[in-house]
């Protein structure tokens, strides 16, 4: 079932396509991430499916109604803004029931929902305390609890976690699914960090100056990036250009100054003398002293970075090229600045992209 | 504080408050000191406070220039009608003033200023001035009574000066901008996603403004209504030139009574009245103010 439907949306600001020709589906119960860089257009996507912004054209269906006309106080989506926007002339429980009142709810059945509200974010007991009284964690939950108690078809989260600090950012991510799954309505999320989008979603969409970019699960955006934006947008990458050539038995790609060509992936469907990157990600790159089987790339290390629970291996290959190794737990102690290597993958960890 | 040190700050909280003392709060005493003489044919025009004779210092205060201004009602009715034209023309001026700053606030950024430029616009002209030129326009034959006239709207002039309309309208007019300018403070900066939060939470846009926008100003109408309720109130300059004889405010009163009664002792006390009378909205405004602050 779909509960959201955009259908060629687009809206300029002056010359610049904020959002152009951007169709998206989204299943009801899912939690779906825009993710982008600041600028890419998500949120003006996102204040356009809450009403704030109409698109010059397209057409927004929310739950089989098209609602591209209606204003947002007909719309049954809610957000919870970035800033949280929590009302600071009332209280936590006023904040909650503001909605409930705009429905001409009974003030029995409100005071229930606001309690209900509060219990599902942790709140209980903080109904009489006005905002500026709450730490930003406290706010986030109000926020959240405000746009949650209508029960919208659709929650629009604009960069959910984006004010608080880390620590409290990975804590948050983790309740915020729990309370998607116990309410099961579905959630739209628009992040800048990839992290964040991996993490949560169940479903990706990938944008780039106003337009979608790629579509897909969590692992499938990053194990089979669409194009070199979205394979070094989400996550550390290894690009290498070139140019597809014949290989050793397979597909390969020349990479000028290298003597040998890169071998592809099997089962690819490209022209020789195609322009064409190489993406590797850097957990999969192999480091040896000596030199193993198949292909491998002679580098220098350049240095290690310590992360706690992996390294990163910087290195310079032979030609000048920079790449980057992530080595888990203590493996990367072998390896000291100035060490000569090979570095290795195996060919079907490697993604071609030509676009 | 860095480097200012206690001597630093004291000259620093001194000076105005030496400034306050002198020309604010010594003035105020000579003012309630003559309050409490009587009226004498001389100069000055009222009795010493204190004399000295050969058995020591003697104090002369009476009250009764308050005992005065309670018995005859012409004050009490006096005070009353200040009050009402200040209520009134407070009310008016909040319900003319509130759509202008929503206008300016709401205004693109570039046609801000010059908005709000308008707005101050009278000030350039002197504030005497202007109220004369509403006698030119609203004489028996001045402008407007021409003019309706001429389009064959009426066929006899309108009384519309020397009566409460032209006070009213006198008050309304001078005190406009004093309403505008806080009332656009307090509008300019009031985040537009709380709005946008409330409309999306299912709020008409007349909900969004009597739930979300009339009590975040609110500080805005206070200070507004303040800057025109207490001036309002003393006002003698609008009520001399364009009131009529019904016209009773307590700052014309007193101004009969220090120059044409040459009554300096009950002027004085009418003023003391007047301030001990507006002390008190002020402290309740300023008291509710510092507590939105706060919150």
């Amino acid at each position: 079932m779909v509960v959201l439907e955009i259908v060629g949306a687009s809206k300029h600001f002056g010359a610049t396509a904020a959002v152009d020709e951007v169709s998206l589906s989204v299943e009801r119960g899912a939690l779906f991430a825009l993710l982008g860089p600041s600028g890419c257009g998500k949120t003006t996507l996102l204040r356009m499916i809450a009403g704030f912004e109409s698109p010059e054209k397209g057409r927004i269906v929310i739950d089989g109604v098209d609602v591209t006309a209606l204003p947002p106080y007909a719309r049954p989506v809610n957000m919870m803004f970035q800033s949280y926007a929590l009302f600071p002339h009332m209280d936590v429980a006023g904040n909650i029931a503001f909605g409930l009142r705009q429905e001409g709810m009974g003030r029995r059945r409100i005071a229930g929902r606001v309690d209900e509200m509060l219990a599902l974010v942790q709140m209980t007991g903080y109904g009489h305390r006005r905002p500026h009284e709450l730490s930003g964690g406290q706010r986030q939950r109000v926020a959240l609890g405000r746009a949650l108690a209508k029960m919208p078809k659709l929650l629009l989260l604009d960069e959910p976690l984006a004010a608080l600090d880390r620590k409290l950012r990975a804590e948050t991510r983790l309740e915020l699914i729990g309370i998607q799954e116990r309410v099961g309505i579905t959630f739209l999320v628009v992040t800048h960090d990839q992290e964040e989008a991996l993490s949560m979603a169940s479903r990706v969409a990938v944008m780039k100056e106003g337009r979608l970019v790629q579509i897909g699960s969590p692992s499938e955006i990053y194990e089979r990036p669409s194009s070199r934006f979205v394979a070094d947008f989400v996550g550390e990458v290894n690009l290498l250009e070139g140019e597809l050539a014949a290989g050793f038995n397979c597909l390969a790609l020349a990479v000028a100054g290298f003597e040998k060509p890169i071998p592809l992936p099997p089962g690819m469907n490209l022209t020789h003398g195609t322009a064409a990157a190489l993406a590797v990600r850097p957990e999969k790159l192999v480091l040896s002293r000596v030199l193993p089987n198949g292909f491998a790339i002679a580098a220098t290390v350049s240095s290690v970075s310590y992360l706690g629970g992996g390294s990163i291996v910087h290195l310079v290959t032979r030609q000048g090229r920079a790449l980057k190794a992530y080595l888990p737990g203590t493996a990367a102690v072998r390896f000291t600045r100035g060490d000569a290597l090979w570095a290795a993958w195996s060919r079907e960890d490697t993604t071609v992209l030509t676009e | 504080m860095i480097g200012i040190g206690r001597l630093g700050r004291l000259t620093l909280i001194g000076v105005p408050f030496l400034w306050l003392a002198l020309f604010f709060l010594l003035p105020l005493l000579i003012v309630v000191k003559i309050s409490l003489a009587d009226s004498v044919v001389g100069i000055p025009p009222y009795t010493p406070l204190v004399t000295r004779d050969v058995t020591g210092l003697k104090l002369h205060a009476t009250l009764a220039n308050f005992v005065l201004l309670a018995s005859d009602d012409l004050y009490l009715r006096a005070y009353l009608g200040s009050l009402a034209n200040a209520a009134l023309a407070t009310v008016l001026c909040l319900l003319l003033g509130y759509p202008i700053a929503y206008a300016i606030a709401g205004a693109r950024g570039a046609q801000r200023q010059p908005l709000l430029f308008l707005v101050m616009l009278p000030f350039w002209t002197s504030f005497l001035i202007r109220v004369y030129a509403w006698i030119a326009i609203l004489e028996p034959n001045g402008l407007l009574n021409e003019f309706l006239i001429g389009i064959g709207l009426i066929s006899t002039p309108l009384p519309l000066l020397n009566n409460q309309f032209s006070v009213e309208l006198g008050l309304v007019y001078s005190y406009l901008p004093f309403m505008i300018l806080p009332l656009y403070g307090s509008l300019s900066t009031l985040d537009e996603s709380l709005l946008e939060a409330a409309a999306d939470l299912g709020a008409r846009p007349f909900r969004v403004f009597l739930g979300v926008v009339l009590p975040l100003t609110s500080p805005g109408i206070a200070a507004g209504s303040l800057l025109v309720f207490i001036p309002a109130i003393g006002e003698f300059v609008i009520p001399d030139l364009l009131g009529g004889p019904d016209t009773l405010m307590i700052g014309k009163v007193l101004w009969d009574e220090f120059f044409n009664n040459r009554d300096w002792p009950v002027a004085s006390a009418v003023a003391v009245v007047l301030v001990a009378a507006l002390a008190i909205p002020i402290l309740a405004a300023q008291k509710y103010l510092e507590r939105e602050r706060a919150a």
